[in-house]
């Protein structure tokens, strides 16, 4: 199985690859239409300016690379949102795959630190549920680092409560995202990388 | 709910653990990697690096110890010691570090906060900060492992570095530190209810109840300790589930998978 992981401006990857490498995959690091044509399973992650990474997708003419992608995508993080129409960091319009919008977290009070980091629950698995989650028990823990969110849609299928409740993940079609981050998350994020290659 | 984390420090020098390891059979209780592994196994949330090596032969052992860690270990881990300047944070970053620790550095050169968040992000950069309470209840922040008294003051030094994009703040209080009567949980609130960003308190865990304390009453969004896991007086299993029980939302791993 070949393991693409699109190369672009957004942070560091490091931690994806290490966990890939864990799970026995050799990914390859590449911003070449071809072999992301090509692979069997993209994944989509990064840290980073939702801005600055969508000019570079676009400078790139990755952005419609990635909407035409038929294999399972999976985005991490940043990735996950601009996998979504718009977002509010930069008011940036973004790869619309998803048709919701990313809002910036405002705290109710004054312990609702932001950004959201650490570790949290992932919740409502049975209501869409997705192959993502098999064998991951309900309130399982994983590991979150983020100040935009994905909002409550008809494509969640996973949710998180941190000052509201959030999409933790969300999935339409071949397109699979998380907001957290499965690589830093221990044996559950480990799982869900295991059910992603496994699609 | 966000859990409150539980971080084991470990001290690093010429690429083994230093302090005691006997919480666990390890095969190899100097190798920080095993030893990682171990807590992280056990329930740790994250896991904190500090080179104490002094020497440059050192730091490059250092930094393929960081890369042999990010290979191995699939929880979030902070690396500090040494680091003073971008060059520091981008190497460790690049061998796979998830965020970088700095003290001294920061105090010198504040600027270098500023620097840090803008290369990289805010949510890489935490400032520790080691302070002294003096009998008037003043708190003076320390350079060099506590052995240089600077000019600054703890809280408007966590602000000033909140203000320059710090991530985190890493806070040890020096009068707490090693004697094991709990951590400063009046001056862990006063930060944490004025500060914006999360706050992990350091310094003088003992007993179980000082971590159920440092929640409740100093408002610590973490809470990092080194010789009670070393030692094993204190088991991570055993305070997750003690913390639960005092109604603190905390990680459990046991039997999920």
């Amino acid at each position: 199985m070949t393991v693409a992981i699109v190369k672009y401006n957004a942070g560091n990857i490091c931690s994806v690859v290490n966990a890939l490498k864990r799970l026995g995959v050799e990914p390859i690091l590449t911003d070449d239409h071809d072999v992301l044509r090509r692979a069997d399973r993209v994944l989509f992650p990064g840290q980073g300016e939702a801005r600055q990474a969508m000019s570079y997708l676009r400078e790139h003419r990755l952005d419609s690379l990635l909407v035409s992608l038929t294999q399972p995508v999976l985005g991490i993080c940043i990735g996950q949102q601009l996998m979504c129409r718009h977002s509010d960091e930069g008011d940036t319009e973004c790869l619309g795959l998803f048709p919701v919008d990313v809002c910036r977290f405002t705290p109710a009070r004054h312990e609702d630190k932001v950004p959201h980091m650490g570790w949290n629950q992932v919740t409502a698995l049975g209501q869409r549920p997705c192959q993502l989650f098999d064998g991951i028990a309900e309130a399982e823990y994983v590991y979150f680092v983020h100040s935009y969110y994905v909002p409550l849609c008809d494509f969640t299928v996973a949710q998180t409560e941190y000052i509201l409740p959030f999409s933790a993940a969300i999935h339409r079609d071949n397109f699979y995202a998380t907001q957290f981050h499965p690589e830093k998350s221990g044996d559950v994020g480990e799982r869900i990388i295991k059910n992603f290659l496994n699609l | 709910m966000l859990a409150k984390r539980i971080i084991p420090c470990l001290d690093v020098k010429d690429g083994q653990t230093v302090k005691g390891t006997n919480f666990v059979n390890l095969r190899q209780a100097g190798d920080p990697v095993a030893l990682g592994k171990a807590y992280s196994l056990q329930g740790a949330d994250e896991l904190v690096y500090l080179d104490i090596t002094a020497s440059h032969e050192g730091r490059k052992t250092f930094t393929e110890l960081v890369s042999r860690v990010a290979a191995e270990i699939s929880i979030p881990f902070t690396v500090g010691g040494g680091i003073g300047a971008l060059a520091d944070v981008d190497r460790l970053l690049s061998a796979g570090a998830d965020k970088v620790s700095i003290n001294s550095a920061a105090l010198r050169h504040p600027e270098l906060v500023d620097e840090i968040a803008t290369h990289f992000g805010s949510q890489v950069c935490v400032v520790a900060i080691d302070a002294r309470c003096d009998d008037n209840g003043l708190w003076t922040c320390y350079l060099n492992g506590g052995r240089l008294a600077t000019e600054r003051q703890l809280f408007e030094w966590a602000h000033e570095v909140q203000e320059r994009g710090a991530g985190e703040i890493l806070f040890t209080s020096m009068n707490h530190d090693g004697v094991k009567t709990g951590f400063a949980n009046e001056a862990l609130a006063r930060l944490s209810d004025t500060l914006t960003i999360p706050v992990i308190a350091s310094g003088g865990a003992g007993a179980l109840s000082h971590f159920r304390d440092v929640f409740t009453q100093g408002h610590a969004d973490a809470a990092l300790a080194a010789s009670v896991f070393h030692f094993g007086e204190i088991a991570i299993p055993q305070l997750k589930h003690y913390l639960a029980d005092n109604g603190i939302p905390v990680r459990l791993i046991e039997g999920k998978l």
